[in-house]
């Protein structure tokens, strides 16, 4: 059985190099230092996702993310981007069903003007009229983008079935006539009831040191207090399929149609989450995707993507099977991924395919963790997880307990093949 | 930060380059040809792309279904790419793993069998592949802008190749294309990351040095005759957003004229990053965005240079505002473009592209895969030293350059202009 040695598992994140703190308005700071390359990554979210979103104005959480950085008090949208581009830094904040975010990235010796206009866009952004309107274009222009985009309506179309009277079945970025509905009142008290500091995590990776990194969160941040930030949403479980539901999106005049099929999945914190994850990916990732690409692209030349996800949150996941085909090979395509489907669940996977992506698992953690992007999304998942400091140094253990069985029983509890959603767009 | 360098040449001509980085415990072998779509005549267009793709599918040692898995279960990352001037195969892989990499790769230099059945079924794959970038409005106006800039050199084609070659390329066409151009003497070895250079070297002679070099791979000279007068094209289909693509001929990267260019291209339309694993930053206070998206003419704009062997083009892509016409942004552009021409740009804004130039390269030496990556590609236009000057060269660019470099390219009878018309 693979494991790493141990010079390996050294160099991945764990309590002995990792940097926690809360601070006392409730802010989570982690850092981890990183002198290898002169720049410094930030990177972090809030509960201020589009679960807070009214039904008529779906994409208000979106909304606000786009025109934080368009005015604060201090500064106009030239100027913030002005400090920013001038020293070859990047800023950006984008919404998800749960949390908002941001991302950054600088020079480290820009750290304190990356920080600072994070601060102000967080904690005093003006969202002035004019820009809002300009936004509000550039947002519509992305809304007929994505109507046009085979692949992102048959993702839309698989959530609205998978996760019908759910929060999950919603776009976050909207719809237009939703988008054309949300006034400038509706982002300020959006801002107002949803930004505060009460569950903001902020990570930050690169060449500084952990106590100089927090003492210049302190500054920036220290004093921001919101009264009265809501509570985020309980959330509704989902009803499963009774039966597999199919429906077709056209998109006149294109060449290449996008399927999805799938069907529910486990939470990140379900005791199957592993077991699911390694499943996955005999099923549709490992090599050159898995079994689905094996049949799908290798075997019939149907496809030149064809691969399985697991998309594992705080609420219910899905997983589905995804593939670009041509028109005329939609049926075929689909019948070649069901009969996979049945596969999986009537006899597992193989020790030896089992064996294999156990160890690709394990050999491959310390490349994702090379870059500071890469770690300080770590540090996030385990914050957001609670998956102690130490998560990524136990990780090779925590792979090496799954047995086949495992597999089987998470394949066979999430997965019927009788009862799937299939969703395509297309011409 | 300082690391060791070495560039040797292995007798049959294979140019080996490393460089050891013992900040993890990981190495990025990098194998890359001379070869593109740069080499490929009408009836053979896609061929150097297809090439690639038969490269995953095995060799006598190493056969398809065992080739695919190996890496993976080893942990490793890997893909390849094909471009107009080169073809590249890259593995990251935890250090003590990287020799199954390079036995993969000098095996599929000389072994790869390019069945006849594996050929078939990739032909559809390929062709696939095709059909989804045509779901793309962008990519069906730049093929048409493409094919208006270049009649005579062969970047008149997209590397995916023409749907008419997808279809009648044969398996004998494929493996003579490979064994042309896969020969040790058209390639360069660079692998960076956590290894002893003596003991890589060493590997890395045992496993390439016994592989024959070739014939000197055959070049088309097809130059591409000066443009007389501007072109302007419009592609239909689906959709109801207007694109404009404007598109004015570039030196090639080797050019002394490239690096001014550059710092026009950061200035006016915010920094291209040549990198391709560590993204860009935004460019919104760039003198297009402010002069086109903030006065409300486009969406979004977006300026794009490429390192080339031979000249090619400079393109920037706009979004159109839907309350606006083509028309209406084109002129608000020329009028930045005149602007650029006329009045001198000040020595902050020069001071500023260098400084996100610098900004740009520490984000991409952060990852051992880029350090490989940026180790072989300056020599598949010029040289590991373009690379390591680049920052002095941008240093030393004048207000001056800046002006005559921009009233030298930036001429209208010299550019391709593209609109992507929606039918709704």
């Amino acid at each position: 059985m693979t494991n790493f040695s141990q010079d390996i598992t050294q160099s991945l994140p764990g309590p002995d190099d990792i940097y926690r703190e809360v601070l006392p308005n409730g802010i989570i700071v982690l850092t981890r230092s990183n002198f290898n390359s002169p720049s410094v990554v930030v990177t972090g979210n809030l509960d201020a996702g589009a679960l807070f979103d009214p039904d008529e104005k779906l994409g208000l959480a979106d909304f606000v993310t786009s025109a934080l950085m368009r005015g604060t008090k201090k500064r106009s949208f030239d100027k913030i981007y002005n400090e920013l581009e001038s020293v070859g830094a990047s800023l950006g904040f984008s919404s998800g069903v749960h949390k908002s975010g941001f991302n950054g990235r600088s020079l480290a010796e820009d750290l304190p003007l990356l920080l600072m206009l994070l601060s102000e866009s967080l904690t005093q952004p003006t969202f002035p009229k004019t820009e809002m309107e300009k936004l509000r274009a550039q947002l519509l222009t992305g809304l007929s983008i994505r109507e046009q985009d085979t692949s992102d309506m048959a993702s839309m179309i698989f959530d609205e079935i998978l996760f019908r009277g759910h929060p999950y079945s919603r776009p976050e970025d909207g719809k237009p006539e939703t988008v054309q509905r949300i006034t400038r009142d509706d982002l300020v008290r959006f801002h107002r009831e949803h930004y505060g500091p009460r569950g903001m995590v902020i990570a930050i990776v690169g060449a500084v040191k952990a106590e100089e990194a927090v003492r210049q969160v302190k500054r920036v941040f220290g004093q921001w207090q919101l009264k009265g930030q809501k509570e985020p949403h309980e959330l509704p479980s989902v009803k499963r399929l009774k039966k597999t539901v199919s429906k077709t999106h056209r998109i006149p005049g294109k060449s290449q149609s996008d399927l999805v099929i799938g069907t529910n999945g486990p939470k990140r914190l379900d005791p199957e989450f592993m077991s699911a994850t390694l499943g996955n990916n005999i099923l549709g990732q490992f090599g050159m995707m898995g079994r689905i690409g094996d049949v799908v692209r290798e075997k019939s030349g149907l496809a030149y993507y064809a691969y399985s996800s697991l998309s594992a949150g705080i609420g219910p996941g899905s997983w589905e099977v995804s593939a670009g085909v041509n028109p005329q090979n939609v049926k075929k395509a689909t019948d070649l991924i069901i009969d996979e489907l049945k596969r999986f669940v009537q006899e597992g996977v193989t020790t030896d395919e089992l064996t294999d992506s156990k160890a690709n698992f394990i050999g491959r953690l310390p490349l994702s963790l090379e870059s500071n992007g890469g770690v300080a999304n770590a540090l996030l998942n385990i914050e957001r997880y609670d998956l102690g400091l130490d998560y990524y140094r136990r990780y090779a253990g925590l792979v090496n307990e799954v047995n086949h069985e495992d597999v089987l029983n998470t394949a066979r509890k999430y997965i019927d093949p009788d009862k799937l959603a299939i969703a395509v767009a297309g011409p | 930060m300082e690391h060791r360098l070495t560039q040797t040449t292995l007798s049959n001509g294979l140019k080996v380059l490393l460089k050891e980085i013992h900040t993890a415990p990981i190495i990025s072998s990098w194998l890359w040809y001379r070869v593109g779509s740069r080499d490929e005549v009408p009836g053979r267009t896609g061929i150097s792309h297809w090439v690639e793709h038969m490269q995953f599918k095995g060799t006598p040692q190493f056969p398809s279904n065992v080739l695919d898995k190996a890496i993976s279960r080893e942990g490793g990352t890997w893909n390849a790419f094909t471009y107009m001037d080169w073809t590249a195969y890259f593995e990251t892989m935890p250090a003590d793993k990287i020799d199954l990499a390079l036995q993969l790769e000098s095996d599929r230099m000389i072994n790869s069998q390019f069945d006849g059945n594996e050929v078939a079924s990739e032909r559809t794959v390929i062709i696939s592949e095709r059909e989804g970038s045509e779901n793309e409005p962008l990519f069906l106006l730049g093929e048409a802008i493409q094919q208006a800039a270049f009649r005579i050199h062969p970047y008149h084609h997209e590397v995916i190749g023409d749907m008419a070659d997808l279809h009648s390329i044969t398996r004998d066409d494929l493996y003579n294309h490979y064994r042309s151009f896969y020969v040790p003497n058209n390639a360069v070895m660079a692998v960076a990351g956590d290894f002893d250079t003596q003991t890589m070297l060493k590997r890395i002679d045992e496993l390439f040095e016994p592989i024959p070099s070739g014939m000197e791979p055959a070049r088309l000279a097809r130059e591409e005759p000066m443009q007389k007068g501007e072109v302007r094209l419009s592609v239909e289909g689906p959709g109801s957003t207007i694109y404009v693509q404007v598109c004015y001929r570039f030196p090639p990267a080797s050019h002394p004229d490239f690096f001014p260019l550059s710092v026009l291209d950061s200035l006016l339309a915010g920094p291209s990053n040549l990198n391709m694993f560590s993204g860009g930053i935004s460019n919104k206070t760039s003198r297009l965005y402010r002069a086109l998206v903030d006065k409300e003419f486009v969406v979004s704009i977006h300026g794009g240079t490429q390192a080339t062997i031979d000249p090619f083009l400079y393109s920037i892509t706009m979004t159109i505002h839907p309350k606006r016409k083509p028309e209406e942004a084109l002129a608000a552009l020329d009028k930045e473009i005149q602007r650029l021409k006329e009045e001198k740009v000040s020595k902050e804004e020069i001071t500023r592209a260098i400084k996100q130039a610098r900004a740009l390269f520490a984000y991409g030496s952060e990852n051992i895969t880029n350090q490989g990556y940026w180790l072989g590609y300056a020599e598949m236009f010029a040289n590991y030293a373009w690379f390591q000057t680049y920052l002095d060269k941008l240093a030393a660019v004048t207000v001056k350059d800046i002006q005559r470099v921009a009233n030298k390219y930036f001429k209208s009878q010299y550019r391709v202009v593209g609109t992507y018309v929606p039918l709704g």
